[in-house]
């Protein structure tokens, strides 16, 4: 029995590896903002969280449609959501409780043990039934559909009344049969419990078919080594089912495992979505385009991470970057440049994992590769300079990115004078260009992106920071060319004090 | 058939006569040390004497080096090694039986250890049909091993043996336990229940879980209740139960005396290949010399002590070769040169040679030509002796005159630091009265010794002296050259190593 609310064909790995980059993801993008909030407090939601978001760019277009058709019934059935996770999690804490004891390494304690689980299990499942009963109807998803169905085959009444004809049997009221073969050195061998026969053919034909010989060992009751001999043989014979009732448990509990594991996407989904709704903003599924695709285009997007830590609606932007493979950013000093760029890195990335996105639309070309190279604090360890840190890092990229990729720079190789900077960042940037890989590039080198804007042909954006006239910022992003200075003078002025008049 | 050994060339018996003790030279060339090694993990066969012996005759050494060079081409020695492995098991498994407690299941193990010997006989017979031998031991042992798997005896032990096994194996009963009774009955073929209970789950099968099967401890050993049960599992199958009886009765002697001995006296051969393998694989030679009881020219071409490569060789460690040359009228090697520069295990490289050529084993080297010798003297420096009431001077001029006494032209002596204990004058005196004794009896001899004079004493003498590196006289090639003595002292060099000179010395006083 499987679950697949994630994919449509496999369970949702939480062991999967990440990409090596992972760290540069999540500090780049603030994402733990992200997962904190889906998390709500909860460590499990958090751990999920994290591994769904930051393995999205293993998802194609088809396992994102699956995951938002998903979605779209948990958003309109959050109640059954949260009690299908609730069932989950008590099932699993259930088990906990029930602990293995030192005596664990005799079959009749681990077969003791695995009824007892077992019958917890058993009435866990019994509520699961009941939730699609009462519930299963009203899900339209792919996902949900075949979920609730299977439950509705698997585990009918008949199911349930075998299980509990075979818990009962385990506990060998009519004692253990068990047949053996010799050894090579004349001991017995090969134990297997068997089922006796008048329980297939019914003691009538037993009489019959008239009594075998048979020979009776009786182990006197001050023997005991004697009552450690039987027990032992005993044991023997119901070993192999003990493991198999075992096992069983194993599975079962597993089964909730990935149960809980894959609604911890889902509920992490709905507790990020109530918290945006509260602050008034906007969330709308995004349409995945195919890889070939260029497309970029969305209306007001905003970044989700700095609405949650702010706790209020902030700047969006809209963008058609249609037909583009290179956006530059330029403009003003904190004029939201940096939270436009990583806007853009979160989009894609919650719209890659199934998710719901901040914008009021959204569309973007899947890709299997998202980076970003943002500026970074001194190497403390003074191990290497700022420059070959920024190319250390840059190389670690070129190492692992694919055509079909996206990177974010972020005032990327700018720790040198200015000409050099343009120059190198100029060289990488027309490298992944030409390779096809989307780009999008913050900066205040004037060289670099007046020499892309002179030269342009039709496949790059240029964006500004929008700078009112009065020197005042309005956080928003708009089409515009590259200009000499980036009002660095603003900002001296704005916390040095007055700018000298007529300046 | 006849009886053969594969040690003892026309042995008719075990009646060739063995040495119990290792010679008296054994500890002094380290010999000791070599058999510990080869030995090691085959106390059982008890080798000692066979290394401990050397042979007179040319032609039994010879008997035996055909052996080596049978077991060093193609898959011999595998098939051989394979053979006394099984035969190793079998035993192992008949000691384990003697101490069982259930007459019934001493008998089944004693059946066992059977069929492992006559597995054993079989593939070693059918091995060497497939091989190509040219020794004279190999072809006898091959005929008589082919003669004897032909035999009726082994053919109706080993057809016995596996019908037997067949019919016990074949036995199924059941038990039905229930609180203090076990009821014993016959098997009749009930569905596992195990398996009814895993199809009921398997839905829920995710991969792989936990393995919750409990590993009993199973020793040979039955309990009364397992013994119990088995006496009533005889009673119901009794045929298979009385045949074992009858067979134990019957073949208590099933082991052949030729067998036996080969699988023993082989282990000497075997012992000695594996011990050299890794020696070998380090890029050491080792060869068949050449063996003369007449000429006493000795020629070897990069020889080594085998005792030290075999710890050289574990650490990864260079191992420094050696050539000797004796021709003509030379008789005696004086070694001279600086400490610790090898002088001693040029010594003891020769006396080895000697001994291991003379139990017809290959020898460290890459070709060799020795004296059939009739007795190794050697006389090292010993522990001065607290029992003994005579002086360490004494002593020595004591231990050397009853080598002498006993030595023989054909005799080999190996003489390593005397007189150290005396005065530079009086050494050089009774060493010279020493050599001029060996000199007399024209008998081989190695002396090392710190007297540079003696090496120049006669034509008989040969003057070898140890190497250093002459671009840096601190660092020993552990090489032996053939060069007049020079009496450079190199102690100075090793003070310096140590900043022990004067100078070095001298700034380290502080005033």
């Amino acid at each position: 029995m499987k679950t697949l609310l994630m994919h449509r064909d496999r369970d949702f790995d939480l062991q999967c590896r990440l990409p090596s980059h992972e760290q540069d993801l999540v500090q780049d993008l603030e994402l733990d903002t992200l997962f904190q909030a889906m998390a709500a407090g909860d460590p499990f939601l958090l751990e999920v969280a994290r591994k769904a978001v930051l393995s999205a760019l293993d998802n194609d277009a088809e396992t994102i449609l699956y995951r938002q058709d998903v979605l779209r019934d948990c958003l309109k059935h959050p109640a059954v959501i949260r009690d299908l996770y609730g069932l989950a999690v008590e099932t699993l804490e259930s088990e906990k409780k029930n602990y293995w004891s030192i005596f664990s390494r005799y079959p009749s304690s681990i077969l003791y043990r695995s009824i007892e689980v077992m019958q917890m299990l058993v009435g866990m499942l019994r509520r699961l039934k009941a939730i699609e009963e009462a519930q299963g109807g009203a899900f339209e998803s792919e996902g949900f559909r075949a979920f609730f169905a299977m439950i509705r085959g698997e585990l009918g009444e008949d199911y349930f009344a075998r299980v509990g004809y075979h818990l009962g049997e385990l506990k060998f009221r009519d004692g253990v049969l068990i047949s053996a073969g010799l050894d090579r050195g004349g001991k017995g061998t090969n134990y297997t419990l068997r089922t006796p026969r008048y329980k297939k053919e019914g003691w009538l034909q037993r009489i019959f078919s008239g009594r075998p010989r048979q020979y009776t060992v009786t182990v006197h009751e001050r023997d005991e080594s004697g009552a450690r001999a039987l027990s032992e043989l005993r044991d023997r014979g119901i070993n192999g089912v003990a493991n198999a009732l075992a096992q069983s448990v194993d599975h079962i509990v597993g089964f909730f495992n990935l149960l809980r594991t894959e609604l911890a996407f889902y509920v992490g989904c709905l507790n990020l979505q109530e918290q945006l709704a509260r602050l008034g903003e906007p969330l709308s599924f995004p349409v995945p385009a195919a890889p070939g695709e260029r497309r970029h285009s969305c209306t007001g997007l905003y970044d989700a991470c700095l609405a949650l830590t702010l706790k209020q609606t902030v700047v969006a932007n809209d963008v058609d970057a249609d037909g583009k493979t290179l956006v530059i950013v330029t403009g003003a000093n904190q004029g939201g440049k940096t939270v436009f760029l990583r806007s853009i890195g979160l989009a894609q990335l919650m719209m890659q994992c199934g998710m719901f996105v901040p914008a009021r639309s959204f569309r973007s070309g899947v890709c299997d590769g998202l980076f970003t190279h943002f500026r970074r604090e001194e190497d403390p360890g003074m191990k290497s300079g700022k420059l070959d840190e920024e190319l250390a890092r840059m190389s670690a990229i070129a190492d692992r990115i694919t055509s079909n990729s996206m990177v974010l720079f972020n005032e990327s190789f700018a720790a040198t004078n200015e000409r050099e900077g343009s120059e190198i960042a100029g060289q990488i940037t027309r490298a992944l260009v030409e390779k096809g890989i989307r780009v999008f590039y913050v900066t205040h080198l004037y060289a670099f992106a007046r020499g892309l804007y002179d030269g342009r042909a039709g496949s790059a954006l240029f964006l500004r920071a929008e700078r009112r006239d009065d020197g005042g910022r309005t956080f928003r992003i708009v089409e515009g060319e590259p200009l000499q200075t980036s009002y660095g003078e603003d900002l001296y002025y704005g916390i040095f004090g007055k700018r000298p008049a007529g300046g | 058939m006849t009886l053969c050994s594969i040690l003892f060339k026309g042995a008719d018996s075990g009646g060739f006569p063995v040495a119990r003790d290792a010679p008296a030279y054994f500890a002094d060339l380290n010999l000791d040390q070599i058999v510990d090694a080869v030995t090691a993990g085959r106390q059982d066969y008890d080798l000692h004497p066979f290394y401990c012996t050397p042979l007179r005759d040319p032609d039994a050494i010879r008997y035996r080096q055909e052996i080596f060079r049978d077991l060093e081409s193609g898959s011999l020695y595998g098939r051989i090694s394979a053979f006394t492995q099984q035969m190793r098991s079998m035993r192992g498994h008949l000691a384990r039986a003697q101490r069982l407690h259930y007459p019934r299941q001493r008998n089944r193990w004693f059946l066992g250890a059977v069929d492992m010997y006559t597995d054993a006989v079989n593939g070693l017979a059918q091995g060497l049909t497939l091989e190509t031998l040219t020794s004279r031991g190999f072809l006898d042992f091959r005929d008589y091993v082919t003669g004897y798997v032909q035999s009726d005896r082994f053919a109706a032990l080993q057809a016995q043996t596996k019908a037997l096994i067949a019919d016990l194996a074949s036995v199924r009963y059941s038990l039905h336990i229930k609180g203090n009774r076990i009821e014993v009955r016959g098997y009749e073929d009930e569905s596992d229940y195990s398996a009814e209970v895993e199809k009921t789950f398997e839905k829920f099968k995710q991969g792989a879980v936990k393995d919750y099967r409990v590993s009993f401890s199973d020793g040979p050993d039955m309990n009364h209740i397992e013994a119990q049960i088995l006496d009533f599992v005889a009673r119901l199958h009794p045929q298979p139960f009385s045949a074992l009886d009858r067979y134990c009765a019957e073949n208590v002697d099933y082991l052949d005396g030729t067998i036996g001995r080969f699988d023993r006296e082989v282990q000497f051969y075997l012992a000695w290949l594996e011990h050299l393998a890794p020696l070998r694989r380090a890029g050491l030679p080792f060869c068949y010399p050449q063996l003369d009881d007449a000429c006493k020219d000795v020629h070897v071409r990069d020889a080594f002590d085998l005792a030290l490569a075999h710890r050289l060789a574990r650490e990864n460690a260079p191992v420094v070769c050696n050539d000797v040359h004796l021709s003509g009228k030379e008789r005696i090697l004086v070694v001279t040169g600086p400490n610790q520069g090898g002088k001693t295990t040029f010594a003891r490289t020769f006396g080895q040679l000697h001994h291991l050529a003379c139990i017809g084993c290959p020898v460290p080297g890459r070709e060799a030509r020795l004296f059939l010798f009739d007795r190794i003297f050697t006389h090292f420096e010993q522990e001065e002796d607290i029992q003994n009431l005579r002086g360490k001077l004494e002593d020595d001029l004591v231990r050397i005159h009853r080598i002498l006494d006993q030595a023989t032209p054909a005799s080999i002596v190996i003489i390593n630091e005397i007189f150290t204990s005396t005065t530079l004058q009086d050494a050089m005196f009774l060493s010279r009265k020493v050599l001029e004794a060996v000199l007399a009896l024209d008998l081989l001899c190695v002396c090392v010794t710190f007297i540079d004079e003696l090496a120049s004493l006669s034509e008989k003498t040969v003057s070898l002296v140890s190497a250093v590196d002459p671009a840096n006289p601190t660092v020993r090639t552990y090489r032996i050259e053939r060069r007049p003595a020079d009496g450079l002292s190199y102690a100075i060099s090793i003070a310096e190593r140590h900043g022990l000179t004067y100078a070095g010395l001298k700034a380290r006083i502080r005033s």
